[in-house]
């Protein structure tokens, strides 16, 4: 077996394209994936225009006015705000994809927004440029702008809301109050007061109209009553919902972990399922399958020796992806014995895996072919969460995942990359198993090559 | 050698060749193989002695690839019995089994190893001056001809010394010249000694280097003795060239 491993990777040195990709894949994943973790989630680029006058104040009456920088601030919370100076500019900006959309803000939205408190209120209205070049990019537009027309009503709503309280305050308590929009001060009663003004009177009135009179006292303390119970009640009518998140299920890594793992497992996948494919399938092509099994080595070793082929390779591929990715994320080191044992059983799995592919093709380039066809969804479906699809869908993809190593290896480096993560020894057992399983199918399938 | 002449009945081989027992070195013995329902080996017997140049010919299906896979020890057979010689029997396959990325000489090194041969360097520079190649032992066996990928082929199954190698169309797919140097290499081997057994489409070449030939025809052997014998088993065979006879020969027998 020693010499059937040094001849096939002499082969792969003097393969020099094959070996440019198992050096450089790996290079570009964790190139990739680095500016991917490093970087961050970006939020999206919307052009803002504000055409409502520098000096123009929002007030809904009371003594507070509308903090508009922080109101605009609250609004660009979620987005990157580009302020633009005109709606050519912003058209533009939308039309050249250099932002997701714009946002204008009209002049007239003050005092449509003012009109809410009065007998005859207008609906402000805000103006959106979009650019829905691809359906993809048209939800995620809809999504933002929902979000941020959502994160502006609300901020009206509070605005309103405090205003509605103070009138409800001056109505329970009395006073002196400004009428919104009109400026004139009125001076308002009260129920408390008035309650204690009849109160005052009640001594001084016949027995006759004093029964009425403390019907009318009676009235005024339980609307005084009632009122003070609405007060926090239209505070939490303008409150937004608020979460709170337990979780119930899947202690989940971090992102950066599942990122890493996902990096690696692709690496892995491709690098060792196409290297131990192609390595047996030219056996056949080379015409030297039936010299080496005529009785210099049997099936079994071969089939061995491609998967141990297939393990060395793996484990350095995807180290240098690993170091590749120290440059950008903190990897925990200190975790490292686990890498090995989740490495080499992760190319095991997928090497067992190549070796059915490669021994079922009788060419090189036709076990590439199927290496990928069946590759690919795999990975894909072992990616999809749980919750996204029917129950009865999600069950036959964990059944479907469950039969390949794509699953089972990336489970293996989440548990070995982070201890939140999956049992690293769950997943090896279960790679264990597909090995076994998929050793048994690569001896079936190379029985083809002695008819 | 001791050639018999067999008066032959109707539907049995005509044989002039080696008797069994006598010196032979390698033996089959009514070999049968199925395929399915294909009958590809029908009751085959003959035997070849040392240094013999034995040429399996026969048409299409015959079972000329398939009785060498059984006297190599690669098939099965499904009746009969074969006697080989002790140690190994040389199989070189149709198609170079060879590894175009590695050199003559890695090629050498990497089947003597896996043969486990007491001395692998020796035993490579024994297959280098064999075969010619030595100024060409750093090439990759990709870049070299068709011709000299044979040789190297070839040696592969000599690297065991063996007393009997088995040729499986060893000149298939060979320009003339290329042809004419693989023949000058396998006559030299059973000049030294080694019964070589080929099988061959090409009558011509057959009757060349053939000494003693082996007509296979539906599983069965229809013919066994020198390419003369079998000119002078064709019926009008004095009006004939060897490939024509040949053919005249087969169509008598039905095929």
């Amino acid at each position: 077996m020693r010499w059937l491993l040094l001849k096939d990777l002499q082969i792969l040195r003097r393969s020099p394209l094959v070996t440019a990709l198992l050096v450089l894949y790996p290079i570009v994943i964790a190139v990739l994936i680095g500016f991917a973790l490093s970087r961050g989630p970006s939020d999206p680029r919307v052009a803002f225009l504000n055409e409502i006058p520098a000096g123009e104040q929002f007030s809904l009456g009371g003594e507070g006015e509308f903090d508009k920088d922080a109101a605009r601030a609250r609004l660009c919370k979620r987005v990157d705000c580009v302020d633009v100076s005109s709606r050519e500019e912003a058209a533009r900006m939308v039309a050249d994809g250099e932002v997701l959309a714009a946002l204008i803000v009209p002049a007239d939205l003050i005092d449509k927004l003012q009109s809410l408190t009065s007998l005859d209120p207008e609906q402000p209205t805000v103006e959106v440029l979009v650019n829905e070049d691809d359906p993809l990019k048209a939800q995620l537009v809809d999504d933002r702008v929902q979000a941020l027309i959502t994160e502006a009503n609300l901020i009206v709503a509070q605005q309103i809301s405090d205003q509605a309280a103070v009138y409800l305050d001056a109505l329970i308590q009395g006073g002196t109050f400004e009428i919104p929009l009109i400026g004139d001060t009125i001076e308002i009663l009260g129920l408390e007061r008035s309650a204690d003004l009849l109160e005052a009177l009640r001594p001084a009135v016949s027995a006759q109209l004093r029964a009425q009179l403390d019907e009318v006292i009676r009235f005024a303390g339980l609307a005084q009553e009632n009122l003070d119970v609405a007060l926090p009640l239209l505070g939490a009518v303008a409150q937004p919902i608020e979460v709170d998140k337990q979780v119930v299920g899947g202690d989940a890594p971090s992102l950066d972990s599942f990122a890493i793992a996902v990096a690696a497992t692709v690496t892995l996948m491709f690098v060792t399922v196409l290297l131990v494919a192609g390595a047996l399938a030219l056996e056949r092509e080379e015409h030297a399958f039936a010299r080496l099994t005529r009785n210099l080595i049997s099936s079994t070793a071969l089939l061995a020796e491609k998967i141990v082929l297939g393990i060395t390779v793996s484990l350095v591929v995807t180290l240098v992806m690993l170091g590749g990715l120290e440059l950008f994320v903190s990897l925990d080191w200190g975790r490292f014995p686990l890498f090995i044992p989740a490495i080499v059983a992760g190319g095991a799995g997928f090497a067992a895996f190549g070796a059915a592919i490669g021994g079922a093709a009788r060419e090189v380039r036709a076990s590439s072919l199927l290496a990928f066809m069946v590759s690919l969804p795999v990975a894909f479906l072992s990616l999809v969460p749980s919750g996204t699809v029917g129950g009865t869908v999600y069950d036959l993809i964990r059944i479907v995942t469950a039969l390949f190593p794509f699953d089972a290896a990336l489970r293996a480096f989440e548990g070995a990359l982070e201890e939140g993560g999956p049992s690293l020894w769950a997943a090896i057992g279960h790679l264990a198993i597909l090995v076994v399983a998929y050793f048994a199918l690569a001896r079936l399938a190379l029985r083809r090559f002695a008819a | 050698m001791r050639a018999s002449v067999l008066r032959p009945r109707r539907g049995a081989p005509l044989a002039f060749g080696i008797v069994a027992g006598d010196e032979s070195v390698i033996e089959a013995r009514a070999v049968a193989k199925r395929f399915g329902d294909f009958e590809a080996l029908r009751g085959v017997s003959f035997a070849a002695r040392g240094g013999e140049l034995l040429a399996v010919i026969g048409p299409n299906g015959a079972g000329k690839t398939t009785l060498l896979s059984i006297l190599a020890g690669n098939l099965r057979a499904d009746g009969g019995e074969v006697s080989r010689p002790p140690g190994e029997i040389g199989w070189v396959p149709q198609q170079a089994g060879l590894y175009r990325r590695l050199t003559v000489e890695e090629n050498l090194r990497l089947f003597a190893h896996l043969e486990h041969v007491e001395d692998p360097d020796a035993t490579v520079g024994r297959m280098l001056e064999l075969t010619g190649l030595r100024e060409r032992r750093d090439d990759q066996v990709g870049v070299l001809s068709g011709g000299n990928q044979q040789r190297v082929n070839i040696a592969i199954g000599l690297i065991t010394q063996p007393a009997v190698l088995l040729l499986d169309e060893p000149s298939a797919g060979l320009d003339p010249r290329q042809r004419e140097r693989v023949w000058e290499f396998v006559n030299a081997l059973a000049g030294a000694g080694t019964t070589v057994i080929f099988s061959t489409h090409n009558i011509q070449e057959a009757e060349r280097y053939g000494r003693r030939m082996l007509v296979l025809a539906d599983g069965e052997v229809l013919f066994d003795g020198s390419p003369a014998q079998l000119h002078g088993a064709a019926p009008e065979s004095g009006h004939r060239d060897f490939e024509e006879a040949f053919v005249a020969f087969l169509r008598e027998r039905g095929h």
